[in-house]
């Protein structure tokens, strides 16, 4: 098998289980939703926005150089700011400037 | 009269689709730019790049692609990282059941095209009146691929030559996210569903550590969510 052959196969894998991924909850109920599944539709928003930060942070160490500090600061940033102006662009450049002015230089 | 009313809304509503998806303009642009990048030190061109981003389309898979392709893995290797890697968007699907419901034709492309970034978009969105919701769904997918791809291209012709450090770039998604958990918060009255997702999110980062936290989380919270139902379901209203 060629370098390229190869190649385009495990791309068409990854694209074909991720599509296939995506759209199992469509397929699955397609014709009528359980009352059950849709409750969680609801609240899962709230919870998956959570989980999300978490794995966005999971690579964190407190114990590492930075002790964590460079996430922790840039974080107070966005969230003190936004608590302020309610800027979205804003904050996520304040809180972006931040991480990178201090892991690039103090760290 | 009445197209012009129409077409008024339209761009009113691709207005806001665009102010919405800058943000993820920015952690796409960028971390597209540094998949192309990546490509290109294992040797693969720019329109390989670009061919990944435009049929896979999920961020952190791509970047687990380019080591599962440059160590040789066998094909059952990458289908069941694949696997292990996007079954959140599980979670994606179920949320965007209802709300997608009456899309038409473009509920097709809106499936496959819902990554994280454009599921934080469309999960739980404050549209004004004057906002078309379908439209809306519409414009933020397509806008967040085209950023996507745009990076990944720009990656691969310029490789590492950027004349600036981008380090760090990346907590824009970060931010992004925080952004929108904070706004949900402010939002709601109750705040068990954010709570248990928190709780039980860093408890499994704790217990199953960085890289095999996310399935364990999932399958918690929703056993939670579950029993919790009758604290959250007369609060938490679908708007």
């Amino acid at each position: 098998m060629s370098k390229t052959t190869y190649t385009l196969l495990i791309i068409a894998v990854i694209s074909i289980v991720t599509i296939l991924i995506r759209f199992l909850p469509f397929a699955v109920f397609r014709k009528r939703t359980p009352k059950a599944v849709l409750y969680l539709g609801n609240v899962f928003p709230y919870a998956i926005m959570s989980m999300l930060v978490v794995y966005c942070l999971r690579n964190i160490s407190f114990t590492g150089s930075t002790h964590g500090i460079p996430e922790i600061l840039a974080l107070l940033t966005v969230v003190i700011l936004h608590k302020w102006k309610h800027n979205t662009l804003l904050s996520i450049v304040a809180g972006t400037a931040v991480y990178m002015l201090l892991i690039q230089m103090v760290f | 009269m009445k197209r012009h009313k129409r077409t008024d809304q339209n761009q009113n509503t691709f207005q806001f689709a665009f102010r919405a998806s800058l943000p993820v303009m920015a952690g796409y642009l960028v971390l597209g730019m540094g998949f192309g990048i990546l490509m290109q030190d294992k040797g693969y061109g720019w329109w390989w790049a670009a061919l990944m981003s435009l049929s896979i389309y999920a961020g952190s898979m791509q970047y687990v692609a380019v080591d599962l392709i440059a160590g040789g893995a066998s094909l059952i290797t990458a289908a069941l990282m694949t696997i292990m890697v996007n079954i959140r968007h599980l979670f994606y699907g179920i949320t965007m059941l209802n709300r997608y419901k009456n899309t038409g034709k473009a509920k097709p492309y809106l499936i496959y095209s819902l990554t994280d970034e454009t599921f934080s978009l469309v999960c739980s969105p404050d549209l004004p009146k004057s906002v078309d919701q379908k439209r809306y769904y519409l414009y933020v997918s397509a806008l967040d691929q085209c950023y996507w791809v745009i990076g990944s291209i720009l990656g691969g012709l310029i490789g590492s030559a950027l004349p600036f450090d981008t380090t760090g770039v990346d907590f824009a998604m970060t931010a992004l996210f925080a952004i929108i958990w904070l706004e949900q918060w402010e939002k709601s009255e109750n705040h068990l569903a954010s709570v248990t997702g928190l709780i039980i999110s860093i408890l499994c980062l704790l217990i199953f550590g960085a890289d095999q936290f996310l399935i364990p989380s999932m399958l918690i919270i929703t056993a939670a969510l579950i029993v919790e139902k009758r604290w959250l379901e007369e609060e938490v209203e679908d708007e």
